[in-house]
C-alpha cells in the first residue's frame, strides 16, 4: 500500500518532468481516441441506419413463417395456424409489439400503367411503431381497420403510375387455386418513405379485405415480433420459437436478411480492427516515450535498487507512469469524443456525398451513434494494449544493475 | 560478534586487454559497532569493497558475510531486503533522486520501508537540522550545491537507524566546518547507537577521525591500523 503511494508519487513526478514530451504524448493518446471513438460514432450511426432501413423493409426483428414461405413467398405458403389462435399465443406470451399479415405479390394497375408489388394486408391498429410509415408525412390518411376498403400505396408509385389520392386502382393476384383475384380499391393515402424503392414496392390493405380477396379465410402468411433493440434479438427468438412447432420457422432478422446481418457483424469486426490500428500507432509512441524515459534515468533507478527498493517496485514505477499517461490521455480523449459527437446528434447532413450511397441503404443525413460499448471498447483496448507496451520498458528497467548505474562518473 | 566479514575477495574488471584486479584476495573483519577508513590511491578498490559489502556487486569468489549471514549468494530481491533493512549508503558519485525534494529523499528509504508519514517527517527533519540543512527541506537536489547534495544523502543513511552505514567519500565536496560536524554526527552514532561505519576517503582529517585506518592498494590490503582516538 504504501510502496504503491510512493511509486504513483514517483511516476507522477517524473511524467512532469519532460513537459514536452508528456505534453505531445498526452496529445497524441487524446487524439487517438477521440479518432477511435468518433469514428466508431459515425460508422456506428451509417450501419444502424442501414440496419434499421433494412429492418424496415421487412419489418419486424423476429418472423414466423410458413417453411416453404422465403423461397416461395406466395399464396399457397400460409402459416398453418388460424389467425386466431396465432394472435391469441402472441397475445398470451407477453409480447409488447407484434403483428401478423397476409404478403403477398400483387399487380396493380391505374389507368395508365401497372407495376408488380408486395401488398401486405394489414391490421392498423397492430401496425403502430412497425411499418416504415411515418403517419405525419402521408396525404391523405392510413387505413383504418382490418376491413378498411381503400389501399395506401408509395408516392413514387402513384407518380409511376400517374394516379392520385381518391381515384382507384386495380390489384391483381392470384388465389390458393392459382386463379386470378382482382379488385378494385380506392388510393385512401399516400406515404413517403426514406428509400425510394419502399415508396415503389410496397402496398397496404386491410387484413380482412385481402383474406377475403383471396378466398383464404383465417390465415395469414406472417406473424412477427418487434423488440426494443434490433442488436439483441436472442431473447425474442427463443421466446417465440416456444410458441410452435416445426410447421412454421422461427427467424431473427439476421437470417432474414443475411446481407444486414453479415454487415452488422462485419461492422463491429471492423470497429474493433479500427480501434486496434489506432493503438498500434499510438504504442509506437508510447514504448519510444517510456524507452527514452527509462533510459534518462538509469542512474536514479539504480540508485532506487541500491537503497533497497525492489526490481518489481521499479516494475510498478514505469507501468504506473505508463498508466498515468494513458488515464489522463484517455479522459482528454473521452471528452473531445464526447464533446464532438453530442453537438451532432441532430444528424449530420451528408446528402452531397450520400448520392451513390442510398442504393446501399444509407440515408442522407447521418446520425452519429456514441454506444457506452464502443466507447468502453476503446478504453479497455487502449489501457490493456497500453499496459502490455509498457512490460517491456518496464521489465528492462527493473533489470539494471545497480551498482553499474551509480559507480558511473559522468 | 562481526559485523562484516570478507573472505579472500576477488573481482577482477577487463579494460580493453588489461585484467584490473580491483579486489585481490582481500580478507576483512570489522566489528559489530567498529568504526573503519578504507584508505587508498584513487583505483585502489574502495568503492569496489564497498559495493560487495552492500550487495550491490558479486565478487568473483569469496565469501561476504553480514550479521554472521552470508550474502554473496543472496537472490536480487533478498538483497534489496538486505540493503533496506540493515545498511545506509553514501554513494560517491549519485545519490540522490532527482524529481524529490531532500525531505523526500531522506524519507525515501523509510516510506518503502513502510514508515507512517508523521514519523516519517519528524525523523527526516530532525536529521536535516542535525547536517545543517535545515530551511532547505523543500529544495530539489538541482537547487542544492554538491556538499548539501551530500549531506542529504548521509541525512538519508543515517535517518532510519541501520546497523551498518557504507560511505564512499562522504566529505568529498564538503568545506572542513560541515565535514567535521559530519565526521562527529558519525562518531556520535558510533557511540551511541553502536552503529557500524565503513568510510572510504582519501580525506586525511577524516582519517585522523577514525579508530581503524584500512589502507589498500590494487585491491589488496597493505596495512591495518588501530589508531588511538584522535
Ligand atoms: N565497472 C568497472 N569496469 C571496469 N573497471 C572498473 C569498474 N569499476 C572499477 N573498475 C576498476 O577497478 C579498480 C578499482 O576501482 P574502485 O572504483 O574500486 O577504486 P576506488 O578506490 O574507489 O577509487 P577512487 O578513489 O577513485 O574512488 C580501478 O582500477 C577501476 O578502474
Ligand atoms: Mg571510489
Amino acid at each position: 500500500m504504501n510502496t504503491l503511494r510512493v511509486l504513483a508519487m514517483l511516476a507522477w513526478r517524473n511524467l512532469w518532468r519532460n513537459h514536452r514530451r508528456t505534453f505531445i504524448m498526452l496529445a497524441a493518446i487524446s487524439v487517438g481516441v477521440w479518432a477511435m471513438i468518433f469514428m466508431t460514432a459515425l460508422t456506428q450511426g451509417m450501419v444502424n441506419d442501414m440496419i434499421e432501413d433494412g429492418i424496415s423493409a421487412l419489418p419486424g426483428h423476429v418472423q414466423v413463417h410458413h417453411p416453404d414461405y422465403r423461397d416461395d413467398p406466395n399464396i399457397t405458403n400460409l402459416i398453418p395456424i388460424p389467425d386466431s389462435e396465432l394472435s391469441a399465443r402472441l397475445e398470451a406470451a407477453g409480447f409488447d409489439r407484434w403483428a401478423t399479415r397476409i404478403k403477398v405479390p400483387a399487380v396493380i394497375t391505374s389507368e395508365r400503367d401497372s407495376r408488380g408489388v408486395m401488398l401486405l394486408g394489414i391490421d392498423p391498429s397492430r401496425e403502430q411503431g412497425l411499418t416504415f410509415i411515418d403517419e405525419s408525412d402521408l396525404d391523405g390518411r392510413f387505413l383504418e381497420s382490418i376491413e378498411d376498403g381503400g389501399i395506401v400505396i408509395g408516392r413514387e408509385l402513384a407518380d409511376t403510375l400517374e394516379t392520385e389520392v381518391g381515384k382507384r386502382v386495380v390489384v391483381m393476384s392470384q388465389n390458393p387455386d392459382n386463379d386470378i383475384a382482382d379488385r378494385g380499391f380506392r388510393i385512401v393515402g399516400l406515404f413517403g418513405a426514406d428509400m425510394p424503392q419502399y415508396e415503389e414496392g410496397f402496398a397496404f390493405v386491410g387484413k380482412q379485405t385481402l383474406q377475403r380477396l383471396l378466398g383464404v379465410g383465417d390465415f395469414v402468411s406472417e406473424a412477427v415480433v418487434m423488440g426494443d433493440d434490433y442488436r439483441d434479438v436472442t431473447a425474442d427468438y427463443e421466446r417465440l420459437q416456444a410458441l410452435f412447432d416445426d410447421s412454421v420457422v422461427v427467424q431473427p432478422w439476421t437470417e432474414l436478411d443475411t446481407y444486414l446481418g453479415t454487415m452488422l457483424e462485419v461492422m463491429d469486426g471492423f470497429v474493433l480492427i479500427w480501434v486496434i490500428v489506432i493503438f498500434l500507432a499510438l504504442s509506437f509512441g508510447l514504448v519510444n516515450t517510456l524507452v527514452m524515459a527509462v533510459f534518462e534515468r538509469v542512474r536514479e533507478i539504480g540508485l532506487m535498487l541500491a537503497l533497497g527498493m525492489r526490481p518489481s517496485s521499479i516494475l510498478g514505477q514505469i507501468i504506473v507512469e505508463s498508466m498515468l499517461l494513458l488515464v489522463i490521455g484517455l479522459a482528454i480523449g473521452n471528452v473531445l469524443a464526447w464533446a464532438s459527437i453530442e453537438p451532432l446528434k441532430g444528424g449530420i447532413d451528408i446528402s452531397i456525398v450520400a448520392e451513390g450511397m442510398e442504393m446501399m441503404g444509407a440515408a442522407a443525413v447521418l446520425y452519429p451513434q456514441l454506444r457506452m460499448e464502443d466507447v468502453v471498447l476503446a478504453n479497455v483496448v487502449v489501457l490493456v494494449l497500453g499496459f502490455l507496451a509498457s512490460l517491456s520498458p518496464a521489465w528492462r528497467a527493473s533489470r539494471y544493475q545497480p551498482v553499474e548505474a551509480i559507480t558511473k562518473v559522468d | 560478534m562481526s559485523a562484516v566479514r570478507c573472505i579472500d575477495l576477488c573481482k577482477t574488471y577487463r579494460q580493453g586487454d588489461e585484467d584490473i584486479k580491483a579486489l585481490d584476495h582481500l580478507s576483512i573483519e570489522i566489528d559489530n559497532g567498529g568504526f573503519v577508513c578504507l584508505s587508498s590511491p584513487s583505483g585502489g578498490g574502495k568503492t569496489t569493497l564497498l559495493n560487495a559489502i552492500g550487495g550491490l556487486d558479486k565478487p568473483d569468489s569469496g565469501e561476504i558475510w553480514i550479521d554472521e549471514q552470508r550474502i554473496d549468494i543472496l537472490s536480487k530481491g533478498e538483497l534489496a531486503e538486505l540493503r533496506l533493512r540493515k545498511i545506509g549508503f553514501v554513494f560517491q558519485a549519485y545519490n540522490l533522486i532527482p524529481v524529490l525534494t531532500a525531505r523526500e529523499n531522506v524519507e525515501f528509504v523509510m516510506q518503502v520501508q513502510g514508515v507512517a508519514a508523521s514519523e516519517r517527517r519528524e525523523k527526516a527533519l530532525a536529521v536535516l537540522d542535525e547536517v545543517g540543512l535545515a530551511g532547505l527541506e523543500d529544495r530539489r537536489p538541482s537547487e542544492m550545491s554538491g556538499g548539501q547534495q551530500q549531506r542529504v544523502a548521509v541525512a538519508r543513511a543515517v535517518v532510519s537507524r541501520p546497523t551498518l552505514i557504507l560511505a564512499d567519500e562522504p566529505t568529498a565536496n564538503l568545506d572542513s566546518k560541515t565535514s567535521d560536524g559530519l565526521m562527529d554526527l558519525f562518531a556520535e552514532l558510533n557511540e551511541n547507537h553502536s552503529t557500524t561505519f565503513v568510510i572510504a576517503t582519501h580525506d586525511q582529517r577524516v582519517m585522523a577521525h577514525i579508530p581503524r585506518l584500512v589502507k589498500m592498494l590494487d585491491g589488496r590490503i597493505v596495512d591495518d591500523i588501530q589508531q588511538t582516538a584522535a
